[in-house]
C-alpha cells in the first residue's frame, strides 16, 4: 500500500537522523555542536527523560510524555525511530542479511516472565535508590556506552592518522588527539553488549527490545492500550507467512493471524511485505486480538541469566588487579582519598548514583577528558558512572558542558558563576611528597594551575612552598594533575560526598604603581 | 644624516621635549623610509624598550631600532611565532600575550617575505579553548598565520642539550626545529614558582615534558633550555598589561595593571632583565636570570648594553 511505503521511509529517515546525530554526538571530540543540539537530541529519550523529569518537574524534561502519548496512539513507534540502539540493531540485521547469514524471522514466543521481571526489578531497584539496572539496561545508555567506548577511540585513531599524514605537509587542519578516556571495564561492558546485540539480532531479530529492554517492555505495556493497532485482515490473508518472515520483532503469528502488539516495534515492514496489503493500523475497537501464548521461562533463558552473572563476576575478578598502585621510590606517602570526585551539578554522590545511567554523554563531551567511566570508584551501584580522574586531566574552570547536557538530570545545570563556586572536592597537601621539601628546589606547578589560588606559594628556606586554603578550593584538580611527583602526588583532591559552596577568592584591585613614562634602567 | 642618527635624535627630542612633536617626527620618518635591513654591528642597539599604549604600534616602532624585521626575517623563511597562550582566559586577564601584538608581528613577518608563519604554544589549559579565548587564534589567522597544535607528544622530537646542567635532553616542538626564524613573544607576569614569567620562562611552552623541569630544579632547567642552539632569534616582551599577583594564571582582572611597555632584543637574558626592572624587581633576584647570566647565555647587566629607549 502506497501510504505504508511512504510511512516506512519516513520511519527509516527519522531513525537514521537520530542515529547519525547520536553517533556524532558520542564520537565527536571537537565540541562542534552547541548545547541545544545535545538537549534537543536527548529530549525524547525515554528513560533519561523520566529521570530528568523527577528532578526538574518541567516541560523541558517531559519528552517521555510525548513518547507515552505516541505509544498510546500507535504503539512502540519509539523503538524503531527514536531509540538509537533500536536503529543500531536494524543496521546489524541489514549487515547479517548482506552477508547472507541472517535467518528468516519467525514468530518468537513471548518471554513474559523475563521481560516483566526485568521491568519490575528495574523499577523497584530505582525506587530503592539505585539506577544500576537502568544504567545496565537502558537502551540510550547502552548506545552511549557502545559508541563512547568503542567507536569513539576508533574515530580518534582515524583522526590521528589523518592528522599525521596532513602534518607531513605542514597542514594542521586536523590535530592529534590524545585519547585519555579509555576505561577497560566500561569498554568490556560495551563490547559485551554489542556482541550480545549482534548475536540476538542474528538469531531472533529484536529480541533484546522485546524481552530484555525495560523501556521496550514498559512501552509494550502501554501499547496494549493503543488506540490504533496493527492487525491482519483475515479476509485478505493467504497464509503466505511473508509478514512473519519479515517481522524483526518476531511478534506475528501468521498461522493464527495474530500480532502481539506489545512486542511490535512499529517498523512497518510487514505492511509492505504483504502482497494483499492485508496489514494496517486499525482502531482498537475494531481489533480483537487472540490472547494467550505460553508463558513459562525456559532453560535457555535461565542459562542466559546464569552466564551473564558468571561473566560479570569473572570480569570483576579480572579487573580488580588494575587498581593496584605499586609504590616506587619516587614519592613515598600514598594519597589518602576517601571519596571519588563526582561531576559538578551532581550535588552529592548518593543523588548522583541514583540518577546517572552512565550513558557517557558527558564523558564524550568533556573537553579535557577528565571525566572517566568508573568501575568500583563509587561502589557497585555507581558502576560506569563518570568520575573526575585528576591523574589524567583536570576540570576546566571556564567549562560546564557536562551540567548543560546531562539528559537524566543527574547533573543539574549550573551557570558559570555557580560552577566556579561549586566545591566538588577539597585539596590536600602532603609536604613529604613535595619537590620543594624532598629535592630542595622550586617547583610550584600546583599553584600555577590553580584558578582560585586556593594553592599559593609562601617563602620557605629561600624557596617557595605551596600552602592551601580549602575554603576557596573548588576541587577542580588542576593542582593534582600538574604535580610532577610519581606515583603519589604531593597535592591531591579528595571528593566531597556532598558538594559544598566554596568561598569567593577575596579580591581587591591591585594598586596601580605608576611607573610613569620613564625607563627603570 | 643616517636614519639611525635621525631616530636617536628623535628619541632625545621626545624625552626632552614635546612627545607630540616627536611622534609626528617618527611617523614622518617611518613613512619616508620603508622598513629595511639597516642594522650594522657598530650602530645597532642590543635592546630596545618602548613605552606606549598600543602594543602593535609599539612593536612597529621598536623593531626599527633593531634594523627592522627584515634583518631577522628573510624572503622565503619559515617563521615560528611563540606567544604565551597558556591559559583559557581573555586578553584583559593578561595571562596570555596580547593578541594585537601577535597579529602585528605575523603581518610584518609576511611583509618581510616570510613563506609561512606558524603560531603555537604548549598550553596548560585545554589548548583549543586557550587558542580561542586568548584571541590569539583569530588574530593570527586574520593575518594568514597557521595555527599549530602543541597538545600531544607526537608533535615533539627529542633533542640533546649538550651545555645543560640538568636538562640534558628535551622533546622540542617540530615547528621550532623546522623553522628558519624563531620569534619568542612572551608576556611579562607574576609567576608563583619561577617568580616571574618572561622570555626564558616562555620557552617552557616549546617542550613537551614540563614536569621534568619542575622535578629537577626549575630555575636551572629554564636556564639550561636557553643553551639549546635553536634559540629565539628575537624576543618581544609584551608588558602592556601586566599581572602583578596570582600568576601565572591569575584569578581576575584585578590582578592586572597597565605598564604600557615592551622590550625587544635578540638577547633573551637582557629582555628578561629589562622586563624585571619594569616589573619593579631586580634581575639578580630572579634565580633563573642570574643562572643564565652566569652561564653566559646573555647579559642581565643592562648598564653594559646599548639600549634604545623609545616613547610613543
Amino acid at each position: 500500500m502506497q501510504l505504508y511505503r511512504v510511512l516506512k521511509w519516513i520511519r527509516v529517515g527519522v531513525a537514521l537522523l537520530f542515529f547519525l546525530l547520536f553517533t556524532f554526538i558520542f564520537i565527536d571530540f571537537s565540541g562542534l555542536l552547541p548545547v541545544w543540539v545535545y538537549n534537543s537530541a536527548t529530549y525524547l529519550q525515554f528513560a533519561p527523560s523520566i529521570l530528568e523529569f523527577t528532578q526538574l518537574l518541567s516541560w523541558s524534561a517531559a519528552g517521555f510524555a510525548f513518547i507515552v502519548l505516541l505509544s498510546l496512539l500507535f504503539g512502540r513507534i519509539y523503538c524503531s525511530t527514536i531509540c538509537p540502539i533500536g536503529t543500531l540493531q536494524d543496521i546489524m540485521i541489514r549487515i547479517h542479511k548482506r552477508f547472507r547469514i541472517a535467518r528468516r524471522f519467525r514468530y518468537v514466543r513471548t518471554y513474559n516472565i523475563l521481560r516483566y521481571s526485568i521491568l519490575l526489578l528495574t523499577i523497584l531497584v530505582f525506587l530503592s535508590g539505585s539506577s544500576i539496572l537502568i544504567n545496565l539496561l537502558d537502551p540510550f545508555s547502552g548506545f552511549g556506552k557502545i559508541f563512547a567506548n568503542i567507536l569513539r577511540p576508533l574515530y580518534v585513531a582515524i583522526n590521528n592518522l589523518g592528522a599525521l599524514i596532513l602534518n607531513q605537509f605542514d597542514v594542521y587542519s586536523l590535530y592529534h588527539v590524545e585519547y585519555k578516556a579509555f576505561a577497560l571495564p566500561a569498554f568490556l561492558y560495551a563490547m559485551g553488549l554489542m556482541f550480545l546485540l549482534s548475536w540476538l539480532t542474528l538469531i531472533r531479530g529484536r529480541l533484546f527490545c522485546n524481552s530484555i529492554c525495560p523501556v521496550g517492555t514498559l512501552l509494550g505495556l502501554i501499547s496494549k492500550l493503543s488506540v490504533f493497532k496493527l492487525k491482519i485482515q483475515e479476509n485478505s490473508c493467504t497464509n503466505c507467512w511473508r509478514c512473519a518472515m519479515d517481522c524483526k520483532a518476531g511478534c506475528i503469528d501468521a498461522d493464527k493471524m495474530y500480532i502481539d502488539f506489545s512486542r511490535c516495534i512499529g517498523c512497518l515492514n510487514c505492511t509492505i511485505s504483504c502482497p494483499n496489503n492485508g496489514l494496517s493500523f486499525v482502531p482498537a475497537w475494531k481489533s480483537k486480538s487472540v490472547p494467550g501464548k505460553s508463558k513459562s521461562a525456559d532453560a535457555s533463558k535461565r542459562n542466559f541469566i546464569k552466564y551473564t552473572a558468571l561473566f560479570s563476576l569473572g570480569l570483576h575478578k579480572i579487573l580488580r588487579s588494575q587498581d593496584k598502585i605499586v609504590p616506587t621510590k619516587d614519592s613515598t606517602i600514598p594519597e589518602e582519598k576517601e571519596f571519588s570526585v563526582s561531576p559538578p551539578g551532581s550535588r552529592n554522590i548518593n543523588r548522583f548514583n541514583e540518577l546517572c545511567t552512565a550513558c557517557h554523554l558527558c564523558v564524550s563531551a568533556c573537553p579535557t577528558q577528565v571525566l572517566q567511566a568508573s568501575f568500583f570508584q563509587y561502589g557497585l551501584q555507581g558502576m560506569f558512572q563518570p568520575y573526575l580522574d585528576y591523574h589524567k586531566s583536570f576540570c576546566n574552570y571556564e567549562c560546564r558542558i557536562c551540567t548543560d547536557i546531562c539528559p537524566t538530570g543527574a547533573l543539574l545545570p549550573l551557570d558559570l558563576a555557580e560552577k566556579k563556586l561549586t566545591q566538588i572536592g577539597q585539596v590536600h597537601f602532603e609536604k613529604g611528597n613535595c619537590i620543594v621539601e624532598t629535592e630542595g628546589t622550586d617547583c610550584g606547578a600546583c599553584s600555577e594551575h590553580c584558578p582560585t589560588k586556593a594553592v599559593y606559594m609562601v617563602p620557605y628556606n629561600g624557596l617557595f612552598l605551596p600552602e592551601i586554603d580549602q575554603d576557596i578550593c573548588i576541587g577542580c584538580g588542576a593542582c593534582e594533575y600538574a604535580c610532577p611527583t610519581t606515583p603519589y602526588k604531593a597535592i591531591y583532591v579528595d571528593g566531597n560526598p556532598i558538594h559544598q559552596q566554596a568561598k569567593e577568592p577575596s579580591q581587591e584591585k591591585i594598586q596601580e604603581e605608576s611607573s610613569g613614562e620613564d625607563f627603570p634602567f | 644624516m643616517k636614519r639611525r642618527d635621525f631616530l636617536r635624535k628623535g628619541i632625545a627630542a621626545g624625552v626632552i621635549g614635546s612627545a607630540a612633536v616627536s611622534m609626528f617626527g617618527y611617523s614622518k620618518v617611518l613613512r619616508g623610509n620603508p622598513i629595511g635591513p639597516q642594522a650594522d654591528g657598530k650602530e645597532g642597539f642590543d635592546l630596545v624598550a618602548i613605552r606606549g599604549n598600543d602594543p602593535a604600534a609599539m612593536f612597529d616602532k621598536g623593531i626599527e631600532s633593531l634594523g627592522g624585521l627584515k634583518s631577522f626575517v628573510k624572503a622565503g623563511d619559515k617563521v615560528v611565532v611563540k606567544p604565551n597562550i597558556g591559559w583559557d582566559v581573555i586578553p584583559e586577564r593578561a595571562a596570555n600575550t596580547n593578541p594585537q601584538l601577535v597579529k602585528r608581528i605575523v603581518k610584518r613577518c609576511y611583509e618581510a617575505g616570510a613563506k609561512e608563519v606558524f603560531v603555537f604554544d604548549n598550553t596548560c589549559d585545554n589548548w583549543v579553548k586557550c587558542y580561542k579565548n586568548s584571541g590569539i587564534e583569530d588574530a593570527a589567522k586574520s593575518e594568514g598565520a597557521k595555527i599549530v597544535p602543541g597538545n600531544t607528544e607526537n608533535y615533539y622530537q627529542e633533542v640533546e642539550i649538550p651545555q645543560a646542567k640538568k636538562l640534558k635532553t628535551a622533546k622540542v616542538h617540530e615547528r621550532i626545529l623546522d623553522s628558519d626564524v624563531f620569534i619568542n613573544v612572551p608576556i611579562l607576569k607574576d609567576h608563583g614558582s619561577a617568580r616571574l614569567s618572561i622570555a626564558m620562562k616562555n620557552l617552557m611552552g616549546v617542550v613537551w615534558d614540563r614536569r621534568f623541569w619542575h622535578r629537577n630544579d626549575l630555575h636551572q632547567c629554564i636556564a639550561d633550555y636557553c643553551t639549546f642552539p635553536k634559540k629565539p632569534d628575537l624576543n618581544i616582551v609584551d608588558a602592556y598589561r601586566v599581572m602583578k599577583r596570582n600568576g601565572p594564571r591569575g584569578v581576575s582582572a584585578d590582578d592586572v595593571v597597565r605598564v604600557d611597555a615592551m622590550i625587544i632584543s635578540p638577547d633573551i637574558v637582557a629582555v628578561d632583565a629589562a622586563a624585571t626592572k619594569f616589573y619593579g624587581s631586580e634581575p639578580s633576584e630572579i634565580p633563573y636570570i642570574a643562572i643564565a647570566h652566569e652561564m653566559g647565555i646573555g647579559n642581565m647587566d643592562l648598564d653594559k648594553l646599548k639600549i634604545d629607549r623609545v616613547k610613543l
